[in-house]
């Protein structure tokens, strides 16, 4: 995944600027085995059919599949970076794992895809996000929501 | 197999303080492709008002991971980790975790439960400092696969 470091953009959404039911702008995200190592090396998680075919196709998965915390990093990232690049706005964030990402060995992987929407204003400057995040064209996350803190 | 029910409302821990690092919170940013400067500058995490670098809101995994591994390895829970698979996870911040924080993980069985061949571990990890401030309390929903499913 090419990552661009751009300074936080600080032209997020504002509290105001924002309604129930305002749609995120949708992206999409790359993730190839050399994404799912550096994962592993950053979290700790070397658990082997996240980045060894032979065992993971020996114990019944399709092909390597992305650690579940992978995908929820992307859709923790999608909404950080929605909201202004400030990952400290994210107060509570939670998801449901409901299918897995398999990862190709190719140059492309998989393909991540987000969506989501606000679902409520609350007090205090906080909105609820939902979160859809597919692959394949099934869900791969559920009941994804975070609550953000906007300026 | 089945999890040992009796096992519902034990506490493991604190463990081992973890002290997070500039170093491990801009890996883990690299490794999600999380691209905000306020996870790798300090000067730019101090302007917008934190005392030093922050991590990326699903960082707190790794203490979590490391607390829960008193409990899944515990030989009595009787957990087959070969065939667990992770169904759930949340995070519940009072605050972000930032460089030089030095933490604890405090782990709770909230419930075990068997549905069919399967079995549900629901645990929490509260993640405070050395010092008693809670900052975030992980909430994960391990699944253990039964061996005919």
């Amino acid at each position: 995944m090419s990552a661009t470091y751009d300074s936080p953009t600080c032209d997020g959404p504002t509290y105001d600027s924002i309604a129930k039911g305002t749609e995120l702008p949708a992206r999409t995200y790359q993730v190839t085995r050399l994404d799912l190592i550096k994962y592993a090396g950053a979290s700790g998680d070397f658990n082997i059919i996240h980045w060894n075919e032979r065992v993971a196709r020996s114990v019944g998965l399709p092909n390597v599949i992305a650690h579940g915390m992978y995908t929820m990093a992307q859709a923790g990232r999608f909404v950080t970076e929605w909201a202004g690049g400030d990952p400290g706005a994210v107060t509570d964030f939670g998801v449901r794992f409901s299918a897995m990402v398999p990862v190709p060995d190719d140059d492309e992987g998989a393909t991540i895809e987000v969506s989501g929407k606000v679902l409520d204003k609350l007090a205090d400057n906080k909105v609820t996000v939902d979160i859809v995040a597919k692959a394949a064209g099934a869900k791969v996350l559920t009941r994804a929501r975070a609550t953000v803190r906007l300026p | 197999m089945a999890l040992n029910p009796e096992y519902a409302g034990r506490v493991f821990g604190p463990g081992e303080p973890y002290e997070v690092s500039r170093v491990k919170i801009a890996d883990f940013a690299d490794a999600i492709g999380e691209p905000s400067e306020l996870c790798r500058n300090r000067d730019a995490a101090v302007k917008a008002g934190y005392p030093d670098v922050i991590a990326p809101p699903t960082f707190a995994v790794i203490i979590d991971q490391l607390s829960l591994r008193a409990v899944i390895t515990d030989p009595g829970l009787g957990l087959d980790y070969s065939m667990v698979v992770h169904g759930e996870q949340s995070f519940s911040y009072t605050r972000p975790l930032h460089a030089g924080d030095v933490v604890v993980g405090t782990t709770t069985v909230e419930s075990i439960k068997a549905i069919g061949v399967l079995s549900m571990l629901v645990t929490s990890t509260s993640i405070d400092t050395v010092d008693g401030e809670h900052v975030c309390t992980a909430r994960s929903n391990l699944v253990e696969r039964g061996a005919d499913s």
